[in-house]
């Protein structure tokens, strides 16, 4: 039953990713193009209202469903992982049009070419978790 | 009201929708953040036996793996029961941009070019959607999160390394689309 609420949630996420049309790869080379202000709105409100709600939760102590406290912790402290490994990101992102979350949503809307997307997803992540060591962080 | 959810849904709708999800997974415990799925993949596959990286309880991270199977089950959801009959309102001018490049506005979510089966048929296509997957899985490992986990979770609790990560995200995407892209999907 526990389980249960993550694959109803991960639901909800595939039809809201859907629905919003953010799995677009059309979408995506809009967005790149500043043609439209569809993504932008997306992403501004999603972080406007974040921003509101972790103040609110961090300002009243909130608890979790297990009555823990809700805690947010710092990311690391550094520029050139964040800098490099974004850009990278970046360049895939504009190429397949799918982060990975839309990835697999568009799986499942049927584009089974998508598939080629995540193994090389899984690739990649295979390929950094090897080469870790030896890259600037 | 089913008529009401077919419609594409309006920006500032979906984005509440995307902090209530948020919301939910901080309220259970957890944090929303789908690239870290792609490393606990890796280690169930016994990737922890030959790199230290993923050698870790993958169970731990078992919800978030459900997680994932929702949003390929909320995919085909909307595929089946809640797509858009009218085509999608791309800007005429990405329209005109995208047709100098040999790319065809079908008024679905993808171009048939390169996410059709009938693509496969060029060994181009599968190089380009591999190559294209390898960044997104390298990039997004090196900077500790995607878009999910950096320009939603982290610019919300104000972390300025999710702005950089960020701000490289868009280096990247605007290089890709302005210098690199127009040359490898010329037809």
């Amino acid at each position: 039953m526990k389980s249960i609420k993550y694959i109803l949630a991960g639901i909800l996420f595939g039809i809201i990713m859907s629905k919003s049309e953010a799995v677009s790869w059309f979408r995506i080379q809009e967005m790149f193009r500043f043609q439209s202000f569809h993504m932008y709105g997306i992403i501004g409100t999603a972080v406007v209202l974040g921003v509101i709600a972790v103040f609110l939760i961090k300002k009243f102590q909130l608890k979790d469903a297990e009555n823990q406290p809700i805690l947010f912790p710092d990311k690391d402290r550094s520029y050139k992982k964040y800098i490099i490994g974004g850009t990278i990101f970046g360049l895939g992102w504009a190429l397949t049009g799918a982060c990975p979350g839309p990835m697999f949503v568009n799986l499942g809307y049927g584009y089974l070419t998508m598939g080629i997307v995540i193994f090389g997803a899984l690739l990649g992540t295979y390929l950094y978790g090897l080469l870790k060591d030896k890259l600037p962080h | 009201m089913i008529d009401f959810i077919r419609q594409p849904w309006a920006w500032y709708f979906s984005g509440f929708m995307i902090i209530l999800i948020m919301l939910l997974l901080i309220y259970w415990g957890k944090s929303f953040g789908f690239s870290s799925n792609l490393r606990t993949m890796c280690s169930m596959a016994g990737a922890g036996k030959q790199v230290k990286f993923f050698d870790f309880d993958w169970k731990t991270q078992r919800w978030n793996l459900l997680f994932l199977v929702g949003a390929i089950i909320g995919g085909w959801i909307s595929s089946e029961f809640l797509s858009n009959p009218n085509a999608l309102e791309l800007s005429a001018a990405t329209v005109k941009d995208l047709r100098g490049m040999g790319i065809h506005f079908n008024g679905q979510l993808n171009p048939d070019e390169l996410f059709s089966l009938a693509a496969l048929s060029a060994p181009k296509t599968w190089l380009l959607l591999l190559s294209g997957g390898i960044l997104v899985g390298f990039g997004s490992r090196y900077a500790g999160g995607c878009t999910s986990g950096h320009a939603i979770s982290g610019l919300s609790n104000l972390q300025v390394p999710s702005l950089i990560a960020v701000i490289g995200f868009f280096i990247g995407g605007l290089l890709m689309t302005w210098l690199i892209l127009p040359f490898l999907i010329t037809p």
